[in-house]
């Protein structure tokens, strides 16, 4: 996935919020990050912190919250929990998985002055 | 620069032939403008905005002299608020609630709108380098002209102009889109580049996207359907190693099997590790060298065309009326 632009997105977006609601510093970012989201959160506080430089998320810190991956088998019936999208379903280890959560990737809140 | 991919800056972004080109912002408005003599067609968002104070409240206002965005507090001008807010400098939480990929999200819907109207059903080919992605395209070209189909191609690379030339070679109109140091085509650079060269109302427009098995996978382009091109060189595990590409295909097409047998690759395994990842794609096997196996993938294009959804039947990822 391309972090560069995702993290160019999310400063665009904390420039808006931050211009909308006249604050003058943003401290911090939260993101939530799903586990299927094909986003690698290293990577992307790494790309932050270069698309922030010169703008009013520069230093901001991003906090990010992992939310699990999660899918219904149609092997069992069951709802389980899941790390990737090759996962085996861990109640009958069939691998006829049909994801349902996980895939998110949002800019929750900010953390402003 | 991207940790994963090694992806730049969008400054070195180009279409071929480039004037007048749009901007979506993060607000999903749209720019128009040309660069040079900078005659801005800029609206951005609406004046009046909302606030979310401390104490949960939520106010609505406009600032006068209209929607320049205004300094940081303490040097505002005209400022009209009920109920007044602070202007300390509290550490405060903002709820945002944002999609990251909106941005992108709402272009490509622009884009399927347009499609739609245009009735041009719209095709998506993702692979990863030296699949044969440029070869299957020119010979599914030539084999689409010569039923009087309308076509057109939008190809993605990093640099060079070199595979829109091969297009160019068949008599179909392409345009190449430079992505410099990105390492996949988002919506925004398909709206400019169809501001260079229309879609061909009625027929087929194919998008070549940049080589690479990873990033293109997240960004909806407003195509009809995603096409991943997976040839047998490649190895039967592609995947299980890549399966965020695989999950979004609609068709996974299996080129070069006329080297089957020279490699010993195994088919059934390639099959087997696709259905893992997305049991609902669709899979075909061709040679784009040998034209084996074009009839049931030429067959599949017509079928899916004829299923595109047309301006009567708007496409939407809401819920329809019931």
């Amino acid at each position: 996935m391309h972090e560069v632009a995702l993290a160019q997105s999310i400063v665009d977006i904390v420039r808006e919020q931050a211009r909308a609601n006249h604050a003058g510093c943003v401290k911090a970012v939260f993101l939530r990050i799903g586990a299927l989201a094909n986003v690698e959160p290293e990577a992307l506080s790494f790309g932050f912190e270069s698309a922030a430089r010169g703008t009013i998320a520069e230093g901001a810190l991003l906090q990010i919250e992992r939310t699990p991956g999660s899918a219904f088998c149609a092997g069992c019936g069951a709802d389980v929990q899941v790390e990737s999208r090759v996962a085996l379903c861990p109640s009958c280890g069939s691998g006829q998985l049909l994801i349902t959560g996980g895939e998110e990737f949002r800019v929750t809140e900010l953390e402003v002055s | 620069m991207c940790g994963t991919c090694g992806c730049g800056d969008e400054a070195s972004i180009s279409v071929e032939g480039e004037g007048e080109h749009v901007h979506v912002l993060a607000d999903g408005s749209v720019i128009q403008h040309r660069h040079g003599d900078h005659a801005h067609a800029h609206s951005h968002a609406s004046d009046e905005h909302e606030h979310l104070l401390p104490d949960g409240r939520v106010v609505r206002h406009t600032h006068e002299g209209g929607g320049e965005p205004h300094p940081a507090h303490g040097v505002m001008t005209t400022h009209d608020h009920t109920p007044p807010h602070q202007h300390d400098a509290e550490v405060r939480r903002i709820a945002v609630e944002q999609d990251v990929m909106a941005k992108n999200d709402r272009a490509a819907e622009l884009n399927r709108v347009r499609f739609a109207a245009e009735n041009t059903f719209v095709v998506n080919l993702m692979s990863s380098p030296g699949s044969g992605k440029t070869t299957l395209l020119v010979r599914t070209l030539e084999a689409l002209k010569g039923r009087g189909q309308k076509l057109a191609v939008i190809e993605g690379d990093q640099q060079t102009t070199l595979d829109a030339d091969r297009i160019r070679a068949t008599g179909v109109p392409a345009v190449q889109v430079n992505t410099g140091k990105g390492c996949h085509l988002d919506a925004e650079m398909i709206m400019r580049a169809l501001a260079k060269q229309p879609a061909p109302v009625g027929g087929t427009l194919f998008i070549e996207n940049v080589g690479n098995l990873v990033c293109p996978a997240g960004f909806d382009l407003g195509e009809g359907k995603k096409v991943v091109i997976a040839s047998v060189t490649e190895g039967e595990e592609k995947p299980l190693k890549y399966p965020d590409m695989f999950a979004v295909a609609d068709l996974v097409l299996v080129n070069k099997i006329d080297l089957v047998d020279a490699l010993g690759f195994d088919l059934p395994a390639l099959e087997k590790n696709v259905k893992r990842v997305n049991p609902k794609a669709a899979l075909l096997k061709v040679s784009a060298r040998s034209g084996a196996g074009f009839d049931a993938w030429l067959a599949w294009l017509d079928a899916s065309a004829r299923q595109t959804p047309s301006v009567k039947t708007p496409p939407s990822r809401e819920a329809r009326p019931a």
